[in-house]
């Protein structure tokens, strides 16, 4: 068995994301080949080469491959797939993007958001926004799989000892029809979302952007993350990239706490794997605290500052 | 410019599923089926491109059973101007019809049908893989822009939005292209009556997905499938100092 993974990396560091994905691929097999594709990649490939349990850093390093744009991106992985037997990445915006291509490139019917690895083959995975758990064996040559984060947990950064190996990239292509334009990113000096280990998540309860602040203010006093529920991000009260759920980001910390949040099917595939949940909602029959071990019926106005000034 | 907008018949998102006795897949007789909400936003998302006077063709396509017609009815009363319906044995939810037979089927329509874009749902709500767009580009050697939360025309390309882990992210893609689309692209229109009803009126082919040379056998074997594990249920707290007592000493995670 020899098993590639695909880093997530912003060419100058590594993302946590493959740190659980390279944990994944450890309940794989042993040998396990980390792919660094990008342009200017050196300090994210040693400090793969550092990470517990990888055998070698395949470094790929190209001006064309700086974007990390699928179009050509899989076209080079697929020209040397076939030495694997599985190819793992992270299940984020990231792999979901490139994997399904490189899966039809190699003919394979990949994976999608493995929770589970139960053999070679077989594997775990939540369909119906996690209202079901499918087990499903697969009879590709190869496996292709991304993997949930937040159900493996992230490989230790040191006690590492890799080889390094720099692929000759003079086969890769420019993109013929895409080009980067540009990112917008959202700046935060919070811990990132999906790693967090508290993450306090507010809802259309919050009633105004403004408003949104007390969530923030306790998010800060606890070192927590700031998520939000799909109302909240539609009605403009926070940005994108905080949504949790079935359609944003899947988390698993230690204590979510949800905020003015009622508890929909779509957020609840975002968050029931938290350790512990705390809801405060005013509503006594709200959804959330079906699922809540600890539930406040209050006015969040009242409590949040509360629990801010008493932490 | 014709637009192609593959869509779907999927449970509806407000149903709460349950699971067949022989963990084969989900009860789906008796459920309420509708479209799926990523693929309303595409058609939504073409009706709005045709409007502008930016295409000229919306062609609506599903895979399914006889009765998935119902959606392409659907579409074609959001704006849709014709409907496409391969019909296949194979469950679409779970355990038959992959995404790579989909891609593959989908392929040989695209073939035929030449179209400028492909917009569809970034994944469906039942089986969750979001492949789908991303396999079809592949197939056809075309660019992807997937995750869409903003279509703009621009010169003879499409500039699309991003939504990616840290924000948003822009590309330029040349056409012919596949975009799929995210939830904040925009907001599906309600389809009228009188559009309803316009709708019964406009051509919809049957195609047999036999005869279209894909081989759609799976891939994958359903070994089974179970209801994730329960939570046990909590308690309620009478005052922000019990939660902060409980949270410390009992659950003991600040």
């Amino acid at each position: 068995m020899s098993i590639l993974v695909i880093a997530e990396h912003s060419n100058s560091t590594l993302r946590p994301s493959t740190l659980n994905a390279i944990s994944a691929a450890g309940k794989l097999g042993i040998d396990i080949s980390v792919l660094v594709a990008g342009h200017g990649v050196s300090a994210v490939a040693d400090a793969l080469a550092k990470c517990a349990g990888v055998t070698k850093v395949i470094v790929a390093d190209s001006g064309k491959l700086e974007h990390h744009l699928p179009e050509n991106t899989a076209d080079f992985i697929a020209s040397f797939a076939k030495t694997f037997t599985h190819i793992v990445a992270p299940a984020t915006a990231f792999g979901k993007n490139l994997l399904p291509r490189l899966a039809a490139l190699l003919d394979t019917q990949m994976i999608s958001d493995v929770i589970d690895i139960i053999s070679a083959d077989t594997f775990k995975r939540p369909v119906y926004a996690g209202n079901a758990i499918a087990t499903v064996q697969s009879s590709d040559a190869i496996k292709l799989l991304t993997v949930r984060t937040t159900a493996f947990d992230a490989v230790a950064t040191s006690g590492g000892s890799a080889s390094l190996e720099n692929m000759d990239t003079s086969s890769v292509t420019v993109p013929a029809n895409t080009k980067f334009v540009g990112a917008e990113l959202t700046q935060s000096a919070r811990p990132e979302l999906t790693a967090a280990k508290i993450v306090i998540s507010g809802g259309r309860g919050l009633g105004s952007k403004e408003n949104f602040a007390i969530v923030e203010k306790l998010a800060d006093k606890l070192g927590a993350a700031v998520g939000a529920s799909r109302a909240a991000v539609d009605s403009g009260y926070a940005p994108n990239d905080y949504q949790v759920g079935q359609t944003g980001k899947i988390v698993a910390p230690s204590l979510y706490v949800a905020v003015g949040i009622s508890g929909a099917i779509q957020h609840l595939a975002g968050m029931k794997d938290s350790k512990i949940i705390v809801a405060i909602n005013k509503d006594p029959d709200a959804p959330i605290f079906q699922v809540a071990d600890y539930g406040l019926v209050a006015d969040l106005f009242e409590a949040l500052p509360q629990l801010t000034e008493k932490l | 410019m014709k637009i192609l907008v593959p869509i779907k018949r999927v449970v509806d998102y407000n149903v709460k599923i349950r699971i067949k006795p022989d963990q084969s897949g989900v009860e789906l007789t008796n459920v309420k089926m509708s479209m799926n909400p990523f693929d309303e936003i595409a058609v939504e998302e073409a009706v709005k491109l045709k409007e502008k006077g930016l295409a000229s063709e919306i062609v609506v396509v599903t895979i399914g059973a006889a009765i998935a017609q119902d959606v392409l009815r659907t579409a074609m009363a959001i704006g849709a101007d014709r409907g496409i319906l391969v019909t296949t044995p194979l469950a679409t939810d779970l355990g038959g019809l992959e995404p790579l037979a989909v891609a593959k089927l989908l392929q040989k329509l695209v073939e035929k049908e030449q179209p400028n874009v492909v917009i569809m749902g970034k994944q469906s709500i039942d089986d969750d893989s979001n492949q789908t767009g991303q396999m079809l580009a592949a197939l056809m050697g075309w660019p992807q822009a997937t995750f869409a939360s903003k279509v703009e025309k621009v010169g003879d390309t499409l500039h699309v939005t991003r939504e990616v882990d840290g924000g948003l992210e822009t590309v330029e893609v040349g056409l012919p292209a596949i975009v799929t689309t995210d939830l904040r692209l925009n907001t599906p229109r309600y389809a009228s009556l009188p559009n309803i009803m316009k709708a019964k009126q406009k051509p919809l082919e049957t195609i047999d997905s036999a005869t279209l040379g894909v081989d759609t056998a799976p891939r994958l074997k359903m070994i089974g499938l179970t209801d994730p594990p329960k939570r046990s249920g909590g308690i309620k707290v009478a005052s922000v100092d019990e939660l902060i007592a409980k949270l410390k000493n009992e659950a003991k995670v600040i």
